[in-house]
């Protein structure tokens, strides 16, 4: 390697075999560049072009050209922003549980010594269900009358709660929903950090008098940080872009619209049946310029955090 | 590490351990460098030359292939599935690719970009009232019917006005399959307590607001829970129940080109106050209760009536209740009722391999021929040989409410139009809100009104 090194340094070029080297590394990734840039770049720019053009589903008015028509139309538009509070207030709502029941829960687990393994499955088998068979419980389970959870408040003398339809209620309903299905992401990768704490440093604590709760406290937590922040920005990222659930609930379980379309299921609404391909595409650049903004934000926080660590 | 070592052996004097350059001793006696590579590269190109041929699109079977899309899932796609079964055997030489996609926008999204695109379905299903944002479009192949007579579904074989229903700006674009309308269920037991049967063991005919909210009543008082059930909290069910009630008093929405709202705000008001009356005052049927919901209720028992399309007579059928059907309740002077009309459409680019193009047509007649199967899904055939039969008029309960196939009012025609269109969705949502006793009805028509201007508003996309 060393020898290498100083060949390169001295001739200035690569020899033969770290060109070949590469040349391998390249062709090995060439299959999956081609279809990236096929099916992720080339669209986001040809999706960038469509939104200054009057583009409509059916192909037509691929040359009327717009200007920036699209987007003033969608600042103006008090669905698209009432859209956009559903997509964050849904963020909010299951952010906080996912990861701090998450990490609840990973903390139980990890003391369960004899049957840990019941307890991972138990939590992570929901995660593995598919969004229409998650929709479909939890529609009957919120079903008002007869729905499970309803009849157990009823028995315990508790009023009804209006889950679907309700218009405060409908959001909440949704979270629960996902919180259910999701969390077992978030526990496994818990999970894993607390594997990689060693245990020495509970024993000198232990040794200097820490009762449970302050090895928590002190070691534990201190120690997932990066396992927070992780979790932390892959959960808003998923989050910010929910649409199956709340879609699926929507049109086939009687979930109040008004109360939860994301910004996600409003663009699917005016880019396809609505056949405005090009407006749906400038709401969907909008929204992506959000998110961008956000996840360079976290990410220059995570530096200064890094530096500062 | 093969690579550093070999490049320090080339450093080295050459033939130092007798070996030529090119060779590296991996311990095991000299291995052609890159042999594993070399193979790694053949496969690839091979792949990938294979990969790019599937490109072109060039058929490995025959040419003889019928593509086929529907949107018919749970009862509707199991007797689609016996209507296809009789066209495979009936039809040998041709191969028959059936694709079922979810109900709705889903399915309608698809078809069209799969059009546009080039690559369509040689045959699909899609309601008549969606007719106008295809035709127009130019995504549908215009239908000789001189043609179509060759293949026994000429305009001979339908009742007129329904033949015309598939025609636009003078062509045709449409071959008919069933007409589907809202009907009434009712649970012929519970019914029977309630003193509601006549004599032969059928429902006395009710008419009028006064004696059915006393059916409905005397329905509650037997069942203890609900009088009848439908669907407040469905997407598009208000919409279907309204536009009957206001259908029947005449009203129309849009103006005939769909340029102009003509909501009538009075008969709107009355139409919705009923349904409102039904759930919020008298309280008949939950106005939170959702599609899955209400025939659940409907068929475990716990509803004397119920209002959906006549579709769901499969589910009461296999669950052996006692139930028979009739049409929707004449409540303001006729029996108008909301319905839509499942058809056959040819994507355009189709009708260019001839092949294709006689395969599809092929298909649709079979399917017309076997429509008797489609009919004890609940549903009015349209092919004449059929609902003229002898075995569909004696069909129980289905056949009861074949008299309103010339009755029903079809959504307005509009390019947003058609069934589990956003219009249907957006107009639903301030009747959810008057059932719930949110808003007043005179306040949900005013924002049914303000839903249609702005869709109306909304310029064509073709």
């Amino acid at each position: 390697m060393a020898a290498r090194a100083e060949i390169a340094q001295r001739t200035g070029k690569k020899g033969d075999t770290a060109r070949r080297t590469d040349l391998t590394g390249y062709l090995f990734v060439l299959p999956f560049l081609i279809a990236y840039g096929l099916f992720l770049v080339w669209p986001v720019i040809l999706g960038l072009r469509m939104s200054f053009f009057d583009w409509s589903l059916v192909g037509t008015g691929t040359t009327d050209f717009l200007g920036l028509a699209n987007y003033r139309e969608l600042f103006a538009d008090p669905d698209f922003w009432a859209s956009l509070w559903h997509t964050i207030l849904f963020t909010l709502l299951t952010t906080p549980p996912l990861v701090l029941l998450a990490l609840g829960l990973a903390l139980l687990a990890n003391r369960a010594v004899p049957a840990r393994w019941f307890f991972r499955l138990a939590f992570f088998a929901p995660y593995v269900l598919p969004v229409s068979t998650v929709a479909l419980i939890w529609v009957w389970l919120y079903q008002p009358g007869f729905g499970l959870i309803n009849s157990y408040l009823v028995s315990l003398g508790l009023p009804e709660v209006d889950w679907l339809a309700g218009e405060n209620v409908a959001m909440i309903s949704v979270a629960i929903a996902t919180v259910w299905w999701t969390i077992g992401f978030n526990f496994v990768l818990y999970l894993a950090g607390l594997q990689e704490i060693p245990e020495e440093l509970y024993e000198a604590g232990a040794l200097d008098g820490a009762g449970s709760y302050q090895q928590t406290r002190y070691i534990t937590i201190p120690l997932l940080s990066r396992t927070t922040f992780l979790v932390l920005v892959l959960q808003i990222l998923a989050s910010l872009i929910v649409f199956d659930q709340i879609y699926i609930m929507n049109t086939q379980g009687g979930l109040n619209y008004t109360a939860t379309r994301p910004v996600i299921q409003y663009i699917y609404e005016q880019g396809f049946t609505q056949y405005r391909i090009g407006f749906g595409a400038a709401i969907s650049y909008v929204f992506f310029v959000m998110i961008l903004v956000f996840t360079i934000m976290q990410f220059v926080l995570s530096r200064r955090r890094r530096r500062e660590a | 590490m093969l690579p550093c070592d070999s490049g320090k052996a080339s450093v080295r004097s050459k033939g130092e351990k007798g070996m030529a350059e090119g060779y590296v001793d991996a311990g095991s006696g000299p291995v052609r460098r890159f042999s594993r590579r070399r193979f790694l590269y053949g496969a690839a190109t091979a792949l990938g030359g294979m990969a790019l041929a599937s490109c072109s699109g060039v058929p490995f079977g025959s040419s003889k292939t019928v593509h086929f899309w529907n949107l018919f899932g749970g009862g509707d796609g199991a007797r689609l599935s016996a209507m296809e079964s009789d066209f495979v055997k009936s039809h040998p030489g041709i191969e028959l690719k059936a694709t079922t996609l979810t109900w709705g926008a889903p399915y309608y999204t698809k078809v069209s970009m799969a059009t546009v695109g080039g690559r369509p379905p040689d045959v699909a299903v899609m309601h008549l009232t969606r007719l106008p944002a295809y035709a127009p479009a130019g995504l549908l192949e215009p239908l000789d019917p001189d043609v179509l007579s060759e293949y026994d579904i000429g305009q001979d074989k339908f009742l007129p006005e329904i033949w015309e229903g598939g025609k636009l700006g003078g062509e045709l674009y449409a071959i008919p399959l069933d007409t589907h309308p809202q009907v009434m269920y009712y649970n012929t037991d519970i019914c029977k307590e309630a003193g509601l049967l006549d004599s032969d063991g059928n429902l006395k005919p009710l008419q009028g607001r006064e004696e059915l909210i006393d059916a409905f009543q005397k329905t509650m008082e037997v069942t203890k829970e609900q009088g009848i059930a439908f669907a407040p909290a469905d997407s598009v069910v208000p919409w279907r129940l309204f536009y009957s009630f206001y259908g029947q008093l005449g009203g129309e929405v849009l103006s005939p080109d769909a340029t102009e709202v003509v909501l009538d705000q009075e008969k709107a008001e009355e139409a919705l106050s009923f349904l409102v009356e039904l759930t919020l005052d008298k309280e008949f049927t939950p106005s939170n209760q959702d599609y899955p919901a209400a025939v659940a209720q409907f068929q475990s028992g716990n509803a004397g009536f119920h209002w959906n399309g006549e579709w769901e007579v499969t589910t009461f059928l296999d669950a052996k209740m006692p139930f028979s059907m009739v049409e929707f309740p004449n409540v303001f002077g006729n029996k108008h009722v909301q319905a839509d009309r499942h058809t056959f459409v040819i994507p355009k680019g189709v009708a260019n391999d001839h092949a294709a193009f006689d395969a599809a047509l092929q298909f649709v007649s079979s399917l017309l021929k076997s429509s008797m199967i489609w009919a004890e899904g609940g549903h009015i055939p349209a092919y004449r040989p059929v609902l003229d039969s002898a075995e569909y008029k004696n069909l129980k309960p289905q056949s009861n409410y074949a008299g309103v196939a010339d009755e029903v009012v079809l959504d307005p025609k509009a390019w947003f139009s058609g069934s589990g269109s956003d219009m249907e969705v957006q107009a639903s949502v301030p009747m959810q809100q008057a059932m719930a006793g949110t808003i007043q009805p005179k306040a949900a028509v005013e924002q049914i009104r303000a839903a249609m201007q702005e869709l109306v508003n909304t310029p064509k996309p073709f």
